[in-house]
């Protein structure tokens, strides 16, 4: 049985073919990041989340954040109720903690700019 | 009136970059104009992540790409100014900007760099039938709404345009509560990143609407229904149609490099780009003048922008220490299924090293072939298993490829 995915590791966008019942072996990419992909994707998809939270003190009213890392695609809006409750006061740094541990995925949310 | 060894107008991406290239190849006296309030332009508003994986290797976020060429311009201790908008461009390279602090100001460069980027085409441009309420606008618009001032513009949204900013903002909005009840592409492809398909409409279960367009707007002074139906080319089809309430329609049909202060400079523009016409160098027709990133053709990726910026600063550079050489040139021609080639200018004395030619293909191709002709003579092909519109194609020759050539090279596709 074979799978049909795009990749999404970066812009380009390969057509992947991914095999389930050997081991999902991954055809049509065209770098390794394929290969993880193709995999993760049919056995725990997981995303990158990107936001903003409230900051109070900075020259706009918002600051963006970012997961460091992927989370589970699943916990996708259980991670945004917690980072629309967060306020936070300048100056923040670029990489600045955010949300600790967010949803015991062990990724922290972090500052994607300062301000 | 102060003078400068180069002036750059317009701080995002491409101005960043090349101005810090331009210092470190030895040019000391560089002012950077910027009209926002922060450097950084459209990037800070791209909270997503994708952008450096080519310049850095590594998966970032527009703001964290742009402060990272902030702080490097920051530490070479670069002059730039805030809140000051260009108001006149004048071929001698005299400026003439305006903030709070200095009211009006001339200046004048040896050189300029031309980095102003793009707006986005807007519902007057599209003519759409039916009313016009509120709540019809650029996605570009509602991005700056919703990541930097913290507004969501709706809650039932339907998106015109399958472009890049109209995918990143269907997840966007739909990650803070709204609904995005569908895309509607007027073309049979997305004019988007596949990837931005997948993760931004897929993941979401937002379907995304081939061969359709909104063909009527409905609404007294709010928005509440859109109404699209599927085109046979760019015709409506009777019968197709599609009802959908919404408050708010989101545009994203398109990018327009920015140049009304280079048309009235006097500088030749593309017809097809939008943009100056460039040679090798990046140099505008107007001599001295040079321009790159967005504001000479719209780029998809922000790396791409950056790679083509250092260069533009590089021969800024070299321009301003009089190594530029001003000599016979000969066009770049945009063959079949080819819509445009940058630069559309090419003179040999200047190449030293390899040239970048950045182009787009008129349609979506399987398994084609870029072939590269100069004086009419094969000199390269290039195996494409797949093309398309979105995708910026680039073709990199070597100087030695240029050595026979003296009236001109085309590109074109051949299935």
């Amino acid at each position: 049985m074979k799978k049909e995915l795009i990749c999404i590791a970066c812009p380009i966008g390969c057509h992947l073919e991914i095999y389930p019942d050997e081991d999902y072996r991954v055809e049509g990419n065209q770098c390794k990041r394929g290969l993880y992909y193709g995999k993760k994707e049919l056995t725990n998809p997981t995303r990158i989340i990107t936001s903003t939270v409230a900051i109070e003190g900075g020259i706009y009213r918002r600051i963006p954040v970012v997961t460091k890392g992927e989370v589970p695609k699943d916990l996708i809006f259980d991670a945004m109720k917690i980072i629309n409750k967060v306020r936070v006061i300048s100056p923040i740094k670029r990489g600045d903690v955010i949300v600790k541990n967010i949803l015991d995925t062990g990724v922290d949310v972090v500052a994607s700019r300062s301000m | 009136m102060k003078q400068y060894d180069l002036i750059i107008i317009g701080g995002g991406s491409a101005g960043l970059a090349a101005a810090i290239e331009a210092r470190k190849n030895g040019v000391e006296s560089i002012l950077l104009l910027e009209r926002d309030a922060e450097l950084g332009g459209i990037l800070l508003q791209c909270i997503h992540n994708g952008f450096g994986l080519k310049v850095f290797k590594e998966e970032l976020t527009g703001p964290e790409y742009a402060e990272r060429f902030i702080e490097e311009l920051r530490g070479m201790n670069i002059e730039y100014k805030l809140n000051s908008m260009v108001t006149t461009l004048k071929p001698d390279k005299t400026i003439q900007y305006a903030n709070a602090n200095e009211g009006f100001v001339i200046v004048k460069g040896k050189a300029v760099i031309l980095t102003m980027g793009c707006y986005e085409r807007s519902a007057g441009a599209i003519n759409i039938p039916g009313n016009r309420p509120s709540g019809v606008l650029t996605a570009g618009t509602a991005q700056k709404y919703l990541n930097i001032d913290g507004y969501l513009v709706g809650k039932r949204v339907f998106i015109l345009g399958s472009g890049d900013i109209g995918l990143i903002m269907a997840r966007r909005m739909s990650l803070e509560g709204a609904k995005v009840l569908g895309v509607a592409e007027i073309l049979p492809y997305s004019s988007g990143l596949q990837r931005n398909i997948v993760q931004c409409l897929d993941d979401y279960n937002i379907p995304l609407y081939l061969n359709h367009t909104v063909t009527e707007i409905i609404g007294e002074s709010k928005l509440s229904k859109v109404v699209i139906s599927k085109v046979d080319g760019f015709t409506k089809i009777k019968g197709t149609e599609k009802e959908f309430e919404v408050d708010t329609l989101l545009l994203s049909v398109g990018l327009i490099p920015e140049n009304g202060l280079s048309e009235s400079c006097g500088i030749e523009l593309d017809p097809r780009t939008k943009g100056p016409i460039v040679d090798e160098s990046y140099q505008t027709s107007v001599e001295g003048i040079f321009a790159c990133g967005n504001v000479l053709h719209v780029h998809d990726l922000v790396d791409y922008v950056t790679s083509e910026a250092k260069k533009a600063g590089y021969k800024a550079a070299e321009y301003v220490r009089k190594k530029l050489v001003n000599g016979e040139s000969f066009r770049t021609i945009a063959g079949e299924g080819i819509s445009y080639v940058i630069p559309q200018m090419i003179n040999k004395d200047n190449l030293v090293d390899n040239v970048e030619l950045f182009m787009r293909v008129r349609k979506v191709y399987r398994d084609a072939n870029i072939i590269i002709k100069g004086d009419n003579k094969v000199i390269k092909i290039i195996k494409k298993k797949h093309l398309a519109p979105a995708e910026m194609e680039i073709v990199k020759l070597k100087v030695d490829d240029f050595k026979n050539i003296s009236k001109n090279l085309s590109i074109e596709v051949e299935v």
